[in-house]
């Protein structure tokens, strides 16, 4: 066995209480630590799904980001022209079924055209504002999880009755209507008509379920008072995480605002980052608290063996090899400490992952937790590393010690 | 004189000092060593003696390189250590000079065998059969050879002593240098510890350099170099070694 190895192997053998000690400590820490990734980036893996689920992945709509060139701008690159009125547009994509064909070439996933109209939805004495879309049914598979998110009834359900809704099943429990309810729709513009509740959908985002029902397209165009709309097209791709690049490619081949989830929810996801750095910050915390037990047993031992670092030296060991000593002593304080803090992580998080809970902002009764090895390795790392750092300013200090010195206190 | 003691005394310089100065810094300095010049040549047996604090261990720190002069400068083997890194100082402790300090001063955690190794390791020429088999030959010659797997704690003091003298003669150096090596053992075992350091002298031809308070044993050296507040104030050839029983 390698001599560094041998000593330092045996200076932490021997002190097996001290040891202990510190290796609980780190193990607390990487425990703590793997729990508290879990849990944060459970929950965080849990929204994103609901979000990518619930919403179409892109939505092109029937509006552009940027007005128009003017004329004068186009002809003098110097002009720039202000304060113009907006020219009033007829609503609505044009040419939708060629635009979608012309996509669908392309495109990696699915696409659905619809029309979304705002009104109100009036029943039993309750006006709720409500975003009204119309869809195709056998289309909506391609474009998102609906028919999977309805509860009672199956999204064919919409075929059932003249003027069918589906409403999301929180805003049933806000106005209070069931299967078979007729409600009624009104628009801004004065459109109104009656529709019969033929079922429910249950996305998990509050804000859907609460403000958002689904027509036939037809009716949607009723509403809109608009024959043959199409407002919105709705993209669902295989791969979620393209969708940013997908949708500015959209937007630059159709010309209309192309607004990814990602974009669409941009603010709630970078909340996302905030939440990460303070994971991060409390896990450096705790670890960094770990750490000092490393320093405190590194210490005493060099402390305790200032003898043996005098003879050792006094014998001919070079100082590298007198803080390599300490310094790897450190390191298998680190190791066992991630070592049994990843089994602590893991019980740990299986323990948090039992309790059951009632939250009306998620769907399961337990929390959501992720079990992903990126957290271990990042917490074994971050052990490692700071049993080091701290292991190495005693150990350092062990090696400078001038034997000299401490042979004249001894004798 | 014995015929080896007239040998050694015409042999080739093995460590030199010349007008060595150590004065410890402080509010009040202190002078350990004052103006020393000083040769100790191949197979010698020296023994320093003087008064506590005269400057005997400071001396031997100083010639074994684990102290650095003030001024002056110490040789080994013709060669100057001044400008000797902590490197290069360590490498020459470990194959050049070997010690054995009043408290044996083993690794607790370890077995007899591993503390006698640990210099042969710290070198790292032999391999790892030949270092156990060189340590197992060092014990066996002095009596240990039942001893090697026990740890220090289990043995006597004139034992641990012993396995101290094997551990400094582990990597075969020219020069043992023993700070009051029986200064804490009783007659018994001072004497068995200077049996072993003479044969090392006589029957391994190596040089010896021990401070000791012990007038006879002193006595019983080659050579005997007394100290009084920091210098010289004796060198004698003792022209024919008193030997034990002799």
């Amino acid at each position: 066995m390698n001599l560094v190895f041998d000593i330092a192997w045996t200076h932490v053998r021997y002190r097996v209480r001290q040891t202990g000690f510190a290796v609980a400590g780190v193990a607390t820490g990487v425990g703590f630590s793997i729990m508290m990734a879990a849990l944060m980036q459970g929950s965080q893996n849990d929204f994103t799904k609901r979000l990518v689920n619930t919403l179409a992945h892109i939505t092109v709509s029937d509006e552009r980001r940027n007005p128009p060139a003017q004329p004068a701008e186009k002809m003098f690159a110097t002009a720039e022209i202000h304060g113009l009125t907006p020219e009033a547009r007829r609503p609505g994509i044009k040419n939708p079924l060629a635009t979608m064909a012309a996509l669908e070439a392309w495109l990696p996933g699915g696409i659905g055209p619809s029309v979304k109209v705002q009104a109100i939805i009036r029943y039993a004495n309750h006006d709720v504002s409500t975003t009204v879309t119309g869809i195709d049914p056998r289309r909506e598979a391609k474009v998102s999880e609906l028919a999977q998110q309805m509860r009672g009834a199956t999204l064919n359900a919409l075929y059932r009755a003249t003027n069918a809704i589906v409403i999301g099943d929180r805003l049933s429990e806000k106005i209070g209507a069931r299967i078979g309810a007729n409600i009624t729709l009104q628009t801004s513009q004065g459109a109104r008509i009656t529709a019969q509740v033929v079922g429910f959908f249950h996305t998990g985002v509050r804000q859907q379920d609460e403000s958002t029902a689904y027509v036939l397209t037809k009716t949607g165009q009723i509403l809109a008072q608009q024959t043959g709309l199409i407002n919105e097209l709705r993209i669902r791709l295989a791969d979620p995480l393209k969708s940013r690049e997908v949708a500015a490619r959209v937007e630059n081949d159709t010309g209309y605002k192309s607004v990814s989830w990602e974009e669409a929810y941009e603010d709630l996801l970078s909340t996302f980052v905030i939440r990460n750095l303070i994971m991060y910050a409390v896990v450096g915390a705790i670890l960094l608290v770990a750490s000092f037990g490393t320093y405190n047993i590194i210490s005493t031992i060099t402390h305790e063996k200032a003898r043996d670092i005098a003879i050792m030296k006094s014998l001919g060991l070079r100082e590298f090899t007198v803080r390599s000593i300490f310094v790897l002593e450190a390191l298998i304080i680190g190791l066992a400490g991630a070592l049994v803090g990843f089994l602590l992580g893991y019980l740990l998080s299986r323990a948090l992952g039992a309790v059951k809970i009632t939250n009306p902002f998620i769907d399961s009764d337990h929390l959501p937790l992720a079990y992903s090895y990126v957290h271990y390795l990042l917490a074994g790392f971050v052990a490692l590393i700071s049993s080091v750092v701290a292991g190495y300013q005693p150990a350092r200090k062990a090696a400078r010690v001038h034997p000299v010195e401490i042979i004249r206190g001894a004798t | 004189m014995s015929e080896r003691a007239a040998k050694a005394a015409s042999a080739a310089p093995l460590i030199e000092a010349r007008g060595i100065t150590r004065i410890l810094p402080g509010i009040v300095p202190t002078t350990l060593v004052q103006g020393i010049d000083l040769t100790i040549r191949t197979n010698e047996f020296v023994a320093i003696t003087g008064p506590s604090g005269s400057g005997k261990s400071s001396l031997l720190y100083l010639l074994g390189l684990l102290d650095l002069p003030t001024s002056g400068e110490v040789l080994i083997h013709g060669r100057a250590t001044a400008r000797m890194d902590e490197e290069e100082r360590a490498l020459t402790r470990l194959t050049m000079l070997g010690f054995v300090f009043q408290f044996h001063f083993l690794l607790p955690e370890f077995a007899v065998l591993d503390n006698v190794m640990l210099p042969m390791r710290a070198l790292g020429r032999l391999s790892a059969e030949e270092m156990r088999a060189r340590a197992h030959d060092l014990l066996g010659s002095l009596g240990l050879g039942d001893h090697m797997n026990k740890r220090p704690d289990q043995l006597s003091g004139g034992q641990r002593q012993r396995v101290a003298v094997a551990r400094a003669m582990a990597n075969e150096p020219p020069v043992i240098l023993a700070d009051e090596p029986t200064g804490s053992l009783d007659s018994k075992a001072s004497e068995q510890v200077f049996e072993v350091l003479r044969d090392l002298v006589e029957e391994h031809g190596k040089t010896v350099v021990a401070v000791t308070h012990d007038l006879g044993l002193a006595e019983r050296m080659d050579r005997h170099l007394e100290l009084l507040d920091g210098r010289i104030i004796g060198d004698e050839f003792h022209h024919a070694p008193v030997r034990a029983g002799a």
